[in-house]
This record gives structure tokens, C-alpha cells and sequence, in this order.
């Protein structure tokens, strides 16, 4: 009876100790996420949230850290008037320090303006229309992934190289899809490539037959398409309906897991997407970043953008313990960042914040995965790509 | 002309499916004088159960498409079935006596209940699905004119759960006996008939009716993701309304007439504007909905209220 008096005694006791010993800790600094947690793309969206929130759960394991980080996450939807409440409720929290903010270009177009009136540092982790950094000069907006003008160059360059001569470009009719479909345009006529068709189409259309049934009459070589996911899913799937035999060129957009479970291996076989910076698994923080994500057991993939995500985050907190939780000095030192150590690589924001991405990564569909292009059948010449 | 003969095969194709759909609302609104905007996410439950089915089947080690497609047609009906029966028992029902406008709000909302349930609780539900290709898909040329042959079937399907539901409801007892609902619900109870039975059967239908073009819609576009219902569901209101809401030619009237102006919309208006691309096409679909209606406000077949149904 004494003894389990005793023991009762020091449980208690020690969850006293448990209790009490937030308190004597550290600051709580609030950072916030936003991105499409709901609607089409919610699957890049609830990746690049996990890992930002495994930056801050590494963050906060860190005994050396100077602040309890914690995360507040928001759901923009992939749509700009939610976009722009959400960043609105984000900005007037004087709690919240800094963001890491949206992965679709046109809700990061409309919360720029909101950000930089409330004087709320943000990293965009996945926008990549060139105007968001570009076509303001708004101190608090950097972004870390590269911008669609990179991503389409290399595109372009790449495929004339292959030797392709025709296309035909769906895009939808957002400021990204028409992002897309200008830079391609543009850079393909320099490397003496043809548009033959240009089809705008809206974000949410679920049939395509008949742009497709025009696109199958021009007969081009290649069939581009500025979008996202699950439009890329039903053009793939509709195009292959309609015995369309050209190539599929995909961007950014469609980089994700869920593009090929969608359109299903086989079909999805040989598909190409380009996106900013060193592949993940190149990187030496690559490693370290995958094996993390599978330690902390997220229901869903980390997709293309988590890194970017990640190394966000990474860089708030970064400033945070540097300069404490003061948006202003936060803002500052965002602005000096340069030659940064993170898991996508070396980070430097330029005059515009806009990080100076070196790289764009080209990838194929081979065997049912997402593979670098160089290490891809396709390279080695043990597959060919559509009409080659 | 092989382009035109494709055009016209893809509007067929669109045509069939947003016409089960309307005839699903003409039905509900014969009956109850109800709208249940929760159709399409209704189409949509049956769509993913259907897909669930043939997962399921396929985890068994059965291989064969014929088995696996009967599954998957057979899980669908019954879910929606009984989702449809359950929707009328305790949302319909008891909002008989209420105003239009709180059955209509109630089953909106619930459309938007089904609609994210799917998405949080079907594993991976935000991403789109593949949708097994069930039926065979030999192509069939015809002078550039590409059929193939699991569209053609699923075409053909269409036309003969149209046609059937029709024989249905003009050549037996039951069908009758909605047709007796329909025209007065009271001297109906007063002639011996089942009242609610006869309301749970119908809404049965009408929801057994979506989920087969869930999954059409599934096998058509091998891809179906948990946001289907909501634009399909519009748009079968649309056709219903146009064709003259409870009227079952109507219907099928407006689910073609929709399918053609979308297939135009998107086909002619570049070729006539070049700076209007294909996107305006539900602009230019919806805005022809709206001219018709204002000419014609009580549907291209105007309803009778002898000819409900």
C-alpha cells in the first residue's frame, strides 16, 4: 500500500515536472504554411505542408534552437479569392512571423499585394509564374524554386534537341497555363520549332475530345500542355482514347506521383516534365530529407515541391534565431540571403528575392516512376520516345 | 467530314451520359416536386464504388474484365440505390411540408458532405483515380473516323438504360404507380398505393441511374477524381430544366441539346473568333441555356401536369 502510495506520489510528480516544463522553455514563434490542402492538387499541397512541418519538428528536436517552433497551416484551395483571406488572416496575426506561402502561381499573384501591406515576410515554396517575384518589388516576397522562364527554356531547347518540329499547346487558361504557354511559345520559335495549334482551356474541364479531335487533324509531333495535374491526367487519358500517337510534354505542373497513378503506368510511360533545380536525390541533403520524411510517417508523399517546402521553412527559422521574432529584421535578413546551405542547394535570393536557380531538372515517366533523364532507358537508347 | 463524324460521336458520347443524369432530376422533381442538387455527388459515391468493387475483385485474383465490370456495375447500383432510398426517407420526407427553397439548400449541402467524405475518407481521395478499362477497345477506322469499341458499348448502354427506365415507367405496375404519385400524390394513397414506398423506389432509380453514368463516365474517361459530380450535376440540371423539368423526353432532349451546344461551343467558336479559345465553351453552352429559357421558360416540352414523369 506505502509503495503504491509512492509511486503514485512520484508519477505525480512527474508530470508535474512535464507540465511545468514548457514554461520555463522556450518562446513559442509561430510560422505559417499556406497551400492547397483541398480541390485537384491538394496532393502537392499536403506534401509541401509535411515538409515544412518536418522542418519544424526537426527544428524543434534541435536542443541547440532558441525558439519552440510552431506551425500553422492554411488551406488556400488553389484559389485566389481563398488565397487572398487566407493571407489576409495570416498578416494581421501579429503572432505569425514569416509564411511559406502557396504552391499555384495565380493565388500567389493575388496575396503579393496583402503580404507587402501587412509587412509579412513569405517564401514562396512552389509558384513559379515569373510576375510573383518579378512584377512587383515588394521586399517581404522571396520564393526558392525557380520561375517557369527557366523551366521553359530548357524545355524548349531540350526537345528541339530531340528533334521534334511540331506542336500543338493546351494550356489552361489561368495566369499559370497562359504563363506556360507564352515562355514555351517564345522560346521553341527560337529553336525553329512550329506551334501549329494553341488551345486554351479552363482548369476545371473534364473533356477535351474536342480540342483533341483538332489537335489529331494538325497532326503534331508533340503535344504540350501549361497546367496542372489533373488536367494533365485527363488529356494523357483522353489523348491515348483518340489514338493520338504524338509525344506528351508536360511542365512542372504535372510532376507528381499522382499523374502517373492517374493516367496509370502504362500510359503515362514516357510523359516529360522539367523542374527548377538539382534532382533531390543528387543533393546531399537529399538523403538525409527522404529518410526523415519516411521516419515521421506523413500519410501522404513529400511530391515535387516538399524540398522546396522544407527549405523555406529551413530558411525562416534560420532568420528567426538569428535575428528573433521580429517580421522587419526577419524580412531583412530573407533579403541578404546568399550562398545559403539547404536540401535543394545553394540558396541567393537576387535583387527581386528571386532565388537564382542554376538548374532545371528534366524528367521522363520510365517504368511507372518520375526519372531523372540522363539515368532514364530513354537516354540510353533502350526506349524511344513517341514518334522517334 | 471524318472530323465532323468524330464531333458528333464525342457530343453523342457527352449527350448520353448528361442525359441519364437529367433524367434522374426530371424523375425526382415528377415525383416530389423536389430538386436534390445532391445528384451529381450521388453520381460521383456511385463512380467510387464502383471503382472500390473492382479493387476489391481484383484483390480476390479475379482477372476476368467481364466479372470484374459486372462487380463493379452491381456495387455501384447498390450503394446509390440505397444512398438515393436513404436520402429520400430522411431528407425529403420529412421535408415535404417545408418550403422548396429548404429541401433544395438541404440537399445541396449534403452534396457537399458526399462530395468531401470521398475525398477525406477513399484513400488518397484529392488525387484523380485511374478507372480500370473494363470494356475492349478495339479501334474501329471508318475512313479517319476513329470508333472505339468500348465507347461504342458504353454509348449503346446508355441508350438502353434510357430506353429501359422508359419501358419502365410506361409499361409496368410500378411504373404506374409513379406516374399515379406523380400526377397526385393523395388520390394515389387514396387508390391503395404505397406512397412512400413508391417515393423510395423512385428516388432508387433515379440515383441507381446517376451511378451507372458515374461509372460510363468512369469507363469513358478512364479517370474519375471526387469533383465529378459537381460540374456533371449542374449541367444535368441545366438539360432538365431546358428540356422541361419532369418530363422525362425532356430530359433526354436537354442532355443532347447540352452535349451538341458544348461540342459547338468549343469546335466553332475558335473557327469563327480566333481570339476566343475553346475555354468559353460552357460560357457560350450556359448563355444558350439562358436565351432558351427565357424564350421557352417552361422547357423546350413544356410540362403538363397530366404528363408528369
Amino acid at each position: 500500500m506505502r509503495l503504491k502510495h509512492t509511486l503514485a506520489a512520484t508519477v505525480l510528480g512527474l508530470a508535474g515536472l512535464a507540465s511545468a516544463s514548457p514554461a520555463l522553455a522556450k518562446d513559442v514563434v509561430k510560422i505559417a504554411f499556406v497551400g492547397p490542402l483541398t480541390g485537384g492538387v491538394s496532393a502537392i499541397g499536403l506534401g509541401g505542408r509535411n515538409s515544412a512541418d518536418l522542418a519544424v519538428r526537426l527544428r524543434n528536436a534541435d536542443p541547440a534552437s532558441k525558439y519552440e517552433y510552431q506551425l500553422v497551416t492554411l488551406d488556400d484551395e488553389c484559389r485566389p479569392n481563398i488565397g487572398v483571406q487566407v493571407a489576409t488572416k495570416v498578416s494581421t496575426d501579429k503572432s505569425i512571423v514569416a509564411g511559406v506561402t502557396h504552391f499555384c502561381s495565380a493565388v500567389a499573384m493575388g496575396t503579393v499585394g496583402v503580404y507587402h501591406r501587412f509587412g509579412l515576410p513569405v517564401v514562396v515554396w512552389g509558384a513559379v509564374l515569373p510576375e510573383i517575384t518579378y512584377g512587383n518589388d515588394y521586399k517581404e516576397v522571396h520564393r526558392v524554386n525557380g520561375t517557369m522562364i527557366n523551366q521553359n527554356q530548357v524545355a524548349a531547347e531540350f526537345m528541339a534537341g530531340q528533334g521534334y518540329k511540331t506542336w500543338a499547346i493546351i494550356h489552361d487558361t489561368t495566369d499559370y497555363g497562359k504563363g506556360h504557354n507564352k515562355y514555351f511559345s517564345e522560346f521553341i520559335a527560337k529553336h525553329g520549332g512550329k506551334v501549329l495549334g494553341t488551345f486554351g482551356v479552363t482548369a476545371d474541364q473534364q473533356d477535351f475530345t474536342t480540342e483533341l479531335t483538332r489537335i489529331r487533324e494538325l497532326k503534331p509531333d508533340v503535344l504540350y500542355f501549361g497546367g496542372l495535374t489533373p488536367l494533365g491526367v485527363r488529356i494523357r487519358t483522353q489523348m491515348e482514347k483518340l489514338g493520338i500517337p504524338a509525344q506528351f510534354e508536360g511542365t512542372s505542373g504535372i510532376m507528381s506521383d499522382a499523374y502517373i497513378q492517374g493516367v496509370g503506368a502504362q500510359t503515362a510511360e514516357g510523359s516529360l516534365a522539367f523542374i527548377e533545380g538539382a534532382p533531390l536525390e543528387k543533393l546531399p541533403g537529399g538523403q538525409f530529407f527522404s529518410e526523415q520524411y519516411a521516419k515521421n510517417k506523413y500519410g501522404e508523399p513529400a511530391e515535387a515541391y516538399g524540398p522546396f517546402a522544407f527549405a523555406a521553412a529551413n530558411l525562416i527559422m534560420d532568420a528567426v534565431e538569428k535575428v528573433g521574432p521580429d517580421r522587419a529584421k526577419v524580412r531583412d535578413l530573407l533579403n541578404a540571403t546568399s550562398d545559403a546551405d539547404t536540401i535543394i542547394g545553394k540558396v541567393t535570393f537576387d535583387d527581386h528575392r528571386q532565388n537564382v536557380v542554376p538548374l532545371v531538372t528534366k524528367y521522363v515517366v520510365d517504368g511507372g516512376k518520375w526519372t531523372i533523364w540522363e539515368d532514364s532507358s530513354y537516354a540510353k537508347g533502350d526506349k524511344k520516345l513517341a514518334g522517334k | 467530314m471524318s472530323v465532323l463524324g468524330q464531333y458528333l460521336f464525342n457530343g453523342l458520347m457527352l449527350g448520353v451520359i448528361y442525359a441519364m443524369v437529367a433524367v434522374g432530376f426530371t424523375l425526382f422533381f415528377g415525383v416530389l416536386d423536389v430538386i436534390k442538387f445532391s445528384h451529381g455527388d450521388v453520381l460521383m459515391v456511385g463512380a467510387f464504388a464502383g471503382l472500390a468493387a473492382s479493387l476489391g475483385v481484383m484483390h480476390l485474383g479475379v482477372e476476368s474484365a467481364a466479372v470484374q465490370l459486372l462487380a463493379v456495375v452491381l456495387a455501384a447500383l447498390c450503394v446509390t440505390g440505397l444512398l438515393g432510398a436513404l436520402i429520400a426517407r430522411f431528407l425529403i420526407l420529412p421535408l415535404r411540408k417545408a418550403p422548396p427553397l429548404n429541401t433544395l439548400l438541404a440537399t445541396l449541402m449534403l452534396g457537399t458532405v458526399l462530395r468531401e467524405a470521398v475525398r477525406l475518407f477513399y484513400p488518397d481521395g484529392s488525387n484523380p483515380k485511374p478507372f480500370p478499362a473494363l470494356l475492349p477497345s478495339a479501334t474501329l477506322d471508318l475512313g479517319g473516323l476513329s470508333l472505339r469499341s468500348d465507347s461504342l458499348i458504353i454509348l449503346c448502354a446508355g441508350v438502353a438504360v434510357i430506353v429501359g427506365v422508359h419501358l419502365l415507367i410506361t409499361r409496368t405496375r410500378l411504373g404506374m404507380a409513379i406516374r399515379a404519385v406523380a400526377q397526385d400524390g393523395e388520390t394515389a394513397r387514396l387508390m391503395g398505393i404505397n406512397f412512400d414506398a413508391v417515393v423510395l423506389l423512385t428516388f432508387a432509380l433515379g440515383s441507381g441511374m446517376a451511378a451507372l453514368a458515374g461509372v460510363m463516365n468512369g469507363l469513358y474517361y478512364n479517370e474519375i477524381n471526387f469533383n465529378i459530380g459537381l460540374l456533371l450535376g449542374v449541367i444535368g440540371f441545366a438539360a432538365a430544366i431546358l428540356g422541361g423539368l419532369g418530363n422525362l423526353y425532356g430530359a433526354i432532349l436537354g442532355g443532347f441539346l447540352f452535349a451538341g451546344l458544348q461540342v459547338l461551343g468549343s469546335a466553332a467558336l475558335p473557327a469563327l473568333i480566333p481570339d476566343i479559345p475553346s475555354a468559353y465553351r460552357d460560357v457560350f453552352a450556359f448563355a444558350v441555356v439562358i436565351v432558351l429559357m427565357a424564350w421557352k421558360p417552361t422547357g423546350l416540352i413544356a410540362e403538363k401536369s397530366s404528363e408528369r414523369v
